[in-house]
């Protein structure tokens, strides 16, 4: 099985977030890999494992996401492409990036993609299915299970809760819900292992594309923090009194029931 | 700039979804006194397209077929394009559910177009449609406009305020046959496991739980004031890994990001990630043993005392006001 994991690096979940002339400020943030993206990379190795074949993590970002290509080699898969784009590009969208990942792909041999269901950051969820739709292959959103014979696909996916049972056939692209499973640690010897293994870079021009194929469809205006929200009201007196306070605050005061 | 939009009117247990109603007037704002056009597909879903008329639509384009029933992704893309085809919009609006994270960006492709997904508020500003939408899951915003010629969006669910109903709005309903071609991916079975059937992501209330809840039978009280409340429960993610509930209930940046009317956080800490998921709704309610809680940093209000106490307590002070108001 050749599979594809498009994967993203992001902010770290437990980082705050200031704004510095108007941008999200990244000097002194933690970075990791979008933890939707690990589920992919988690399940992408066990298919492989069972299966045979290769997994390449592909990314579309700077130098900086080498970092978190190796902790994916680290985790076991093969290869790794770094489509570098911060000296090209000033400006992105999600049309622009997979524009870039669908060109990247068309003429590879390839069975499965999985991505994550959603990046952290942007949070747009727009990639993955762009890029099948990109590409003219099948796509399920939020997996939460899959099982490949030959070239048939039984898949869960979640929607809003409930779960549908799907099948299909490959190749295909699928991103990655919750529950999916349990991404591994990079072992010691996988980290080792993860230096030695190929790492390619490739840039626009590799890729036979200008500024203007990739130019984005989207503009963002203003980036702002919302309001800070300041500590309510402790309630007081013993816990009976205090919930039927609580209740007429929500309904007298607060106007929600 | 007047605009025709398309708005993709999502039906569950065959009724409208409020977040299409939502849609509506989101379609509205972008179409700039133009023409708002409701879509409906499926299987006898005729007698519903009066109601988006009755939220704001001007006429209803529906697509009759068997095939239509369950929405799969190349079904409902097929049928969608058609209508595309026939009325050539401007734009298209869709709920941020998992039907609209789904067809979306497949028709952005199709129509190589701009894409705003989870859009909070949709603004005229000085001839531009302007949408805010929240990024790092709430952790701060974006205004973003779109630069192609066709306009796509989805709506977060609770945000955008509908049109009133009326029922005097009339318009046409008229319907399209497309022959929706072999489906790619089958659906085999559906298992419904949301609780109570009220979805998560448009509860106007939520019953969260965390750590503090220390067991699957621990959320049962959480089940108890959700449904007395019509709302729904969530949990945080510690709660979820411990194994306490299924991670389709957790809340946070990775996780639901949700925006309920009245959020109650029972034995939940407080971390950052889960804050991102919920920090946005307009009224916090936390409930924990420890004063110290970071919950309490931004709740409205704040009851100090274990979960398994007060829980039990507002559900019977909401039953007693339930049974003044009938």
């Amino acid at each position: 099985m050749n599979i594809f994991v498009l994967l993203k690096r992001t902010f770290d979940t437990e980082e705050k977030i200031s704004i510095v002339n108007g941008r999200i400020e990244e000097a002194e943030a933690e970075f990791i890999i979008n933890p939707y993206d690990e589920y992919a990379i988690e399940e992408a190795i066990k298919l492989r494992d069972k299966h045979n074949g290769e997994v390449t993590v592909l990314t579309v970002g700077s130098e900086e996401s080498e970092k978190q290509l190796r902790t994916a080699l680290a985790m076991g898969a093969d290869q790794a492409v770094l489509i570098q784009i911060e000296d090209q590009l000033e400006e992105t969208d999600q049309f622009t990036i997979a524009k870039i990942i669908t060109d990247y792909l068309k003429d590879k041999k390839l069975d499965l993609i999985l991505a994550g269901n959603v990046a952290i950051d942007g949070g747009s969820g727009q990639i993955g299915p762009r890029v099948a739709e990109g590409l003219g292959i099948p796509c399920v959103t939020a997996i939460t299970n899959i099982t490949v014979t030959n070239k048939d696909a039984l898949i869960t996916r979640d929607v809003e809760g409930d779960s549908e049972l799907i099948r299909t056939f490959l190749p295909i692209l699928a991103t990655c819900q919750q529950g999916l499973n349990e991404p591994r640690y990079p072992s010691l010897p996988g980290i080792m292992k993860a230096r030695k293994k190929p790492l390619t870079k490739l840039d626009l021009d590799d890729l036979g594309l200008e500024e203007d194929d990739v130019w984005p469809k989207t503009k963002t205006i203003e980036i702002f923090l919302p309001p800070q929200k300041t500590a309510g009201k402790i309630l007081e007196g013993d816990l009976p009194y205090q919930a039927t306070e609580l209740v007429r605050l929500l309904r007298s005061e607060a106007k929600v029931i | 700039m007047k605009r025709k939009i398309l708005v993709v009117g999502e039906t569950r247990e065959g009724k409208i979804r409020s977040v299409s109603f939502e849609a509506i007037s989101a379609g509205k704002t972008i179409a700039q006194g133009g023409e708002v056009i409701g879509v409906l597909a499926g299987s006898s879903i005729s007698p519903l397209a009066v109601e988006l008329i009755h939220f704001g639509a001007d006429r209803v384009i529906i697509i009759e077929d068997k095939k239509l029933e369950q929405y799969t992704s190349d079904g409902y893309a097929q049928a969608l394009t058609a209508v595309m085809e026939q009325e050539q919009p401007d734009g298209i609006v869709l709920g941020h559910t998992a039907l609209g994270k789904d067809l979306s960006p497949r028709m952005a492709v199709k129509w190589d177009a701009g894409l705003v997904s989870d859009a909070i508020s949709v603004k005229e500003e000085n001839g531009e449609i302007v949408f805010t939408r929240p990024i790092y899951s709430g952790k701060a915003f974006e205004k973003v406009i779109v630069e192609s010629k066709v306009i796509l969006a989805t709506i977060r669910p609770n945000n955008i305020t509908p049109l009133e109903k009326n029922e005097q709005r009339s318009g046409a309903v008229t319907s399209i046959v497309v022959p929706i071609a072999d489906l790619r991916t089958v659906i085999q079975e559906v298992v419904r496991k949301a609780a109570g059937g009220v979805d998560l992501a448009e509860a106007k209330v939520v019953v969260a739980g965390g750590r503090g809840v220390k067991s699957k039978e621990g959320f049962e009280p959480l089940q108890k004031l959700a449904n007395i409340l019509g709302g729904a429960v969530g949990a945080s993610r510690g709660a979820c890994d411990a194994d306490y509930c299924d991670y389709s209930l957790q809340i946070g940046q990775t996780g639901k990001v949700i925006t309920p009317d009245l959020y109650i956080a029972c034995g939940i800490s407080g971390a950052i990630q889960h804050l991102a998921g919920m920090s946005n709704s307009k009224v916090i309610v936390a409930i924990n043993k420890d004063p110290e809680a970071d919950i309490f940093k931004i709740a409205d209000y704040g009851i100090v005392g274990d979960l398994f106490e007060v829980v039990p307590l507002l559900t019977e002070e909401f039953k007693k006001i339930k049974e003044k108001s009938v």
